[in-house]
């Protein structure tokens, strides 16, 4: 049996929605909505989903970089919401994020050098030495060189930014990486390069991911297992294989249809999933996805479907499956 | 190809920009044609000069660039001579451009309706009434629901999708002959991009607008083009129909372009990838642009320029490995 690395039991993060003169309450918006999942230790979990879907939220959750509403993370068994600062600190050396925007998320008035010493200052590498050995030899890990720790953000492209964003996150040796949307910023012949170099440093240091993207190919490509979100809520996660392969949730199906497929000859129009995605605000009742969905039955207007296991590894959340 | 038939014709176009740091030439000597009816695509990675193209077509250039050399020619008239008060009733009228940023391209203190009817009232004369009545005629041909109402909204209470409706609604409420859509789907999400690219692949056949498609996405590109023009730092690499493209492509960065996609459809074990970075707009100015990523550079990749050869019927290739006349020297077989 595989041992959960993190586990995540029914989150759920509400913005108040605040109006009038006196700025009371008037709304929230449902950004995560009872969410469940497990991440064992050294796969890659992939998160997808359409804008708005929640699937960042979730990301910055579990570094309790925003409290949860409710709900409970645990990692390697320990509760992440009831730590105090000081642990806390202690195990966000253990998660580290890689940002969407190489370009927006490096300090454009630091070397390279200095925006890779940050981390181990902050978790208490006292010895320069030390330091510098360390960021050396990690900038070759990412596949630079020991002379780029002098330069500046600003002289580098866009996949060799992500590198050293990749390099900062892996500065404090963590076991978890949150990769939120790494290589959508990056041209598609750059974008590979940087696929391939996380799954190389995946085997190298025994890391564990959570890969959020919109982008069903990528994550096809680097995921173990694949989570879908709509709308706040996980629709369906399964082994990747198994998702692109035989989908279950009608949304899951009409989202692997929608992505335009490079091949001229393999166009089929036959899954347009109409209308638009509905304010998470004001999500419709019951299922959240019954007002775009083709198989929308009686029961799903007004009942949300539980998210169960309906086969060995599978979830689904849907009134078309279980129940039985 | 009859003559007849060809909306534009692009030739020798060179745009440069001129800057602090020298003239940085971002598209080099370019040539295409697109036919009447025809869905172009310009395929690219950023950098390549496929915006600047379009933007050279449109006259809206930034201060700082210039055409230095070569002639658009649209249905005969050459639009780089053309003063730019006959620009001004060419772009939006004859030619239309939808962008990127369906957020930014409409003015957030107009309501919807104003900015259809601002459109035709600048291209045609006709009364408030008919142009009103023509503009819900439009929203509802893209497809958009209550369409009257629509009309009295503003563009922050639309989102994305319907927004960038909106803005295909405008770029055709004149009936272009040409429509330029630089990277139209980039901003959306799968589910919406596809029913905007159906929409778009609709009014090429209804309307028989002809469309030059920007877009970096070769899952694009197959869905909707028929012509592929693929271009790499300012210069067209490669040109074929697109089934060519994606069965038979011949230049090296094509083919490593589309072993870098990583495809929904199976599961590769290693993406392949193209060592190296996208060269700076200017930062080569000898060889073949492309030699310091080839993995099949010859020597005289980095000395010569490679023209365009004729591959097959309809394809052309920038490469000297399809140069026949070296082929046979080296005593290589050519395969017919």
């Amino acid at each position: 049996m595989k041992l959960p690395l993190l586990e995540v039991n029914q989150i759920k993060k509400y913005f108040p929605i605040t109006g009038g003169i006196l700025g009371r309450k008037v709304g929230e918006v449902k950004a995560v909505d009872r969410v469940s999942f497990a991440v064992y230790k050294g796969e890659t979990l992939g998160l997808v989903g359409e804008s708005g879907c929640g699937k960042s939220t979730i990301g910055r959750l579990l570094l309790r970089l925003q409290e949860a509403t409710d709900g409970e993370i645990r990692f390697e068994d320990k509760d992440i919401q009831a730590l105090s600062p000081k642990l806390l600190k202690k195990i966000r050396k253990e998660m580290q994020l890689v940002f969407q925007d190489p370009y927006a998320s490096l300090n454009p008035r630091h070397k390279v050098e200095k925006i890779l010493e940050e981390p181990l200052i902050v978790h208490g590498i006292k010895d320069k030495k030390e330091r510098r050995e360390r960021i050396m030899n990690m900038l070759e890990t990412v596949g630079l060189d020991r002379y780029h720790a002098e330069r500046y953000p600003h002289q580098f492209s866009g996949g060799q930014r992500q590198r050293i964003g990749i390099a900062r996150a892996l500065m404090t040796n963590p076991k978890l990486i949150i990769a939120d949307e790494p290589v959508s910023a990056l041209d598609v012949s750059i974008q590979s390069q940087v696929l391939n170099l996380l799954k190389d440093l995946q085997a190298e240091f025994d890391l564990t991911y959570i890969f959020i993207a919109h982008d069903l190919g990528v994550v096809r490509h680097i995921s173990d297992r694949v989570g879908v979100m709509y709308l706040g809520r996980m629709v369906e996660l399964t082994d990747s294989e198994r998702l692109y392969e035989e989908p279950l949730h009608p949304y899951t199906k009409s989202l692997l249809s929608s992505v335009p497929v490079p091949d001229p000859d393999d166009q089929s129009d036959s899954e347009v999933l109409t209308g638009e995605i509905p304010s998470a605000s004001n999500p419709p009742k019951g299922c959240a996805f019954h007002t775009r969905c083709k198989e929308c039955m009686d029961v799903c207007k007004t009942s949300r479907p539980t998210f169960q296991e309906i086969s060995p590894g599978h979830h689904v959340a849907c009134h078309l499956y279980g129940d039985a | 190809m009859d003559k007849q038939q060809d909306i534009l014709h692009v030739q020798g176009l060179r745009t440069s920009f001129f800057t602090d740091n020298g003239i940085v030439p971002a598209v080099d000597h370019i040539d295409f044609t697109i036919h009447k009816g025809e869905v172009l695509g310009i395929v690219g990675e950023s950098g390549c000069g496929k915006s600047v193209t379009s933007l050279s077509i449109m006259g809206l250039l930034p201060q700082a660039g210039r055409i230095v050399d070569g002639e658009i020619l649209f249905q005969g008239e050459s639009l780089t001579k053309a003063t730019e008060k006959r620009m001004r009733s060419i772009r939006g009228n004859e030619i239309a451009m939808i962008f990127q940023e369906p957020m930014t391209s409409l003015n957030p203190l107009f309501k919807i309706g104003n900015q259809l009817t601002e459109a035709i009232h600048t291209h045609q004369s006709c009364s408030k009434e008919k142009a009103r009545k023509r503009s819900v005629e439009m929203l509802e041909l893209v497809g958009l629901p209550r369409a009257e109402q629509l009309l009295n909204d503003y563009p922050h209470q639309l989102s994305g999708g319907m927004r960038q409706r909106v803005m295909i609604a405008m770029s055709m409420i004149c009936e272009p002959q040409l429509l330029i859509a630089d990277e139209p789907t980039t901003a959306l999400d799968v589910t919406i991009q596809k029913q905007i690219l159906q929409l778009m692949k609709e009014l090429n056949k209804k309307l028989h607008t002809s469309i030059m498609m920007i877009t970096h996405d070769l899952g694009v590109v197959a869905e909707v083009c028929d012509r592929v023009v693929v271009m790499y730092a300012g210069k067209i690499v490669e040109e074929a129909p697109v089934r060519t493209i994606f069965k038979h492509a011949l230049h090296p960065y094509t083919k490593g372009l589309l072993a870098s996609v990583p495809d929904i459809r199976s599961k590769k074990d290693r993406l392949q990838s193209i060592p190296g970075n996208v060269p700076k707009p200017g930062s080569i100015d000898k060889g073949c642009r492309f030699a310091e990523r080839c993995e099949h550079a010859m020597e005289r990749c980095f000395t010569e320029d490679p023209p365009l050869y004729k591959a097959e019927e309809n394809q052309q290739v920038r490469c000297f490995l399809y140069d026949t006349e070296a082929k046979e020297e080296s005593h290589e077989t050519t395969t017919p």
